[in-house]
């Protein structure tokens, strides 16, 4: 792919999926609702594209509903995450000491738990819900943002220009808002980025384990999980919630690859912002 | 990346006892993070006398239960007492099944441990295979078939790889058993699960690793001197790229020890994650800790000895130089 396809290609897809998301009532062919047992477990045919499930409710129209939970869910823990992770990361790198050390040793605690058994501990704890779940991720991933703006920081706050706006008698708030956030904005979107396709699976995951969003509101995961349960009988249960899943997560990782091969290589912290936004002339970064 | 080390500098090993005692500390204080506040949010999550009763049971009968539990006592005594018995070695009872927690760890770890490990040795042998043939044929065929695969593998979650194999080749073509644990067989389809996700993370970190070692100087020396790609790769690239594959296959191991719970949970596989999901549920705090802290000391070693190993692999990082 050239470098322009690249980038449109993936925007689309997910352009296509926040669409179905945001006009599901209008799109879908049935209320993802529905139960009517006499056209419980129906194969694939024309009034029900994707088959219908257990309780005779039409998959595609579950599945089109379930887009919404996995993009809501995935953008409110990116953005909760980053952002909480983003501010605690600057504050530690700028005030150092005991802060920041405190800071980024619970940063290597929650680091040091393996990711998906610390969310189903933490959706346990909470209690399953929409909210919980997007509250449970943002607990597991705010480090993974602190660390980046933390070493971004540490390497912005000897910098001239920051030093210079010290010496005109610039506050510490202002300074961070004003000359530092700039620097560590492009990076942190790249992380979220990379970090979004991961949410999607883990919100999906989670409702497989029946500890995400609750019955009856349809989700991707929870639909896969009905497959497993009718793995032997009813195939289109285990098949099209996962390739809605397979598509998204694809798109958007390749979006975040190309987000990060702006600024790589290698010298993240270094690249400003104007070359993130505008893209150099060569076709390829060397290798 | 060049630059040639002095042999003075090699007295600055990282692997001195001092470094090992200084990580090992740190290590020990992030567990100890970890255990603390597991046994806090634990306590909040609610009352497990209440799901241990059986229906219709008074206030008296639940107070009783949590008098036998420890529950009634200061949240203080509780996790003092627990640190206490934690370093015996004692991680508590199982409040559901009444037997010692690490019994019960034990009982199910090799299992794990069996699955994990077979996951590993697949995605290193097909991860570090295609990441090297990418780099090697850049812009050939073999790239343009192989990448695109690669990045499905990294957008295939876990459950649904699961499903679909289990799909064709248990209920489609009944080649191999679905579910539960009986003889090598069904190890199969678990492990090649487990395997997809991290074999494209590993192809990719070799790919990128080989393609910054093909522009060094180095190769085109080697070229010159008549090396063949085979030699190139086993006697220059190999060791050269092994630090980030190795940084890469280490946390995929720890994840995978840890974290294999949905996998686990479609195959019915008897390990760790199975038993973490069943003592969630439960509210079965000392077995719960007990996973948790197991999980994160695994995950705090593997860490620590990859670190090691760098220094054994590449003398540069041992002499605290280089760029690697």
């Amino acid at each position: 792919m050239n470098g322009r396809s690249r980038l449109t290609i993936p925007l689309v897809i997910v352009g296509l999926y926040v669409l179905l998301a945001v006009f599901a009532p209008l799109l879908s062919p049935d209320d993802p609702n529905a139960v009517a047992l006499a056209r419980r477990l129906l194969p694939p045919q024309a009034h029900h594209l994707m088959g219908t499930d257990a309780l005779g409710r039409d998959v595609l129209s579950r599945v089109m509903y379930g887009t919404r939970v996995s993009l809501l869910v995935a953008a409110a823990a990116v953005v909760v995450a980053g952002v909480a992770g983003v501010a605690l990361g600057m504050v530690a790198g700028w005030r150092g000491g005991w802060l920041g050390a405190v800071v980024m040793r619970i940063v290597d605690v929650v680091l040091s738990v393996p990711f998906f058994l610390l969310a189903v501990l933490v959706v346990a704890v909470l209690g399953p819900s929409l909210v919980n779940v997007v509250v449970c991720l943002a607990i597991v991933r705010w480090p993974r943002y602190a660390r980046v703006a933390y070493s971004t920081t540490l390497q912005t706050r000897g910098r001239g220009f920051v030093r210079a706006a010290t010496a005109t008698g610039a506050s510490g708030g202002w300074i961070l808002a004003r000359h530092v956030l700039p620097e560590v904005l492009p990076v942190a979107i790249v992380v979220g980025t990379l970090e979004f396709g991961l949410m999607v699976v883990y919100e999906a995951s989670l409702s497989f384990l029946g500890l995400g969003v609750q019955p009856p509101t349809a989700s991707w995961g929870s639909i896969l999980s009905d497959g497993q349960q009718y793995i032997a009988t009813a195939w289109w249960l285990a098949t099209f919630p996962g390739l809605a899943l397979f598509v998204l997560v694809l798109a958007v990782n390749l979006l975040g690859d190309a987000a990060r091969d702006r600024l790589d290589p290698a010298k993240r912290a270094t690249v400003t912002r104007r070359r993130f936004l505008r893209r150099p002339r060569t076709a390829e970064a060397p290798a | 990346m060049t630059a040639v080390i002095p042999r003075r500098r090699l007295a600055a090993l990282p692997a001195t006892p001092r470094y090992i005692a200084g990580r090992a500390g740190q290590a020990l204080l992030a567990l100890f993070g970890v255990v603390t506040i597991v046994f806090f949010a634990l306590r909040l999550s609610g009352d497990p006398a209440r799901l241990l009763v059986p229906e219709g049971a008074t206030a008296a009968d639940i107070a009783r239960v949590r008098d036998r539990l420890g529950l009634n006592d200061s949240l203080w005594h509780q996790y003092t007492t627990f640190l206490g018995n934690a370093v015996h070695g004692n991680l508590g009872y199982s409040y559901v099944q009444n037997r010692p927690a690490t019994d019960l760890l034990a009982e199910r770890l090799p299992y794990t441990a069996n699955l994990a490990v077979a996951a590993l040795v697949l995605s290193l042998l097909f991860g570090v295979t295609v990441g090297t043939v990418t780099a090697l044929r850049r812009g050939r065929w073999q790239e343009r078939v192989l990448m695109p695969i690669v990045l499905a593998g990294q957008a295939m979650p876990a459950f649904w790889t699961g499903l679909l194999l289990v799909l064709v080749f248990s209920v489609g073509l009944r080649w191999l058993p679905s579910t539960g644990y009986d003889g090598p067989l069904s190890l199969l389809l678990p492990s090649v699960t487990l395997a997809a996700l991290s074999a494209a993370a590993i192809a990719r970190v070799t790919r990128a690793a080989m393609l910054e070692q093909l522009a060094q100087d180095y190769v085109r020396t080697a070229r010159a001197k008549g090396a063949g790609t085979w030699r190139l790769v086993t006697r220059h690239l190999a060791r050269n790229t092994a630090i980030p594959v190795l940084t890469v296959a280490a946390l995929e191991l720890a994840n995978l020890l840890g974290g294999a719970v949905v996998t686990e949970v479609i195959f019915a596989w008897p390990g760790l994650g199975q038993l973490t999901v069943q003592s969630v549920e439960a509210r079965d705090f000392p077995v719960v800790q007990a996973i948790v802290l197991l999980a994160s000391a695994v995950y705090v070693v593997v860490n620590l000895a990859t670190d090691l190993l760098y220094g054994v692999i590449d003398r540069r990082v041992a002499a605290g130089g280089g760029s690697a």
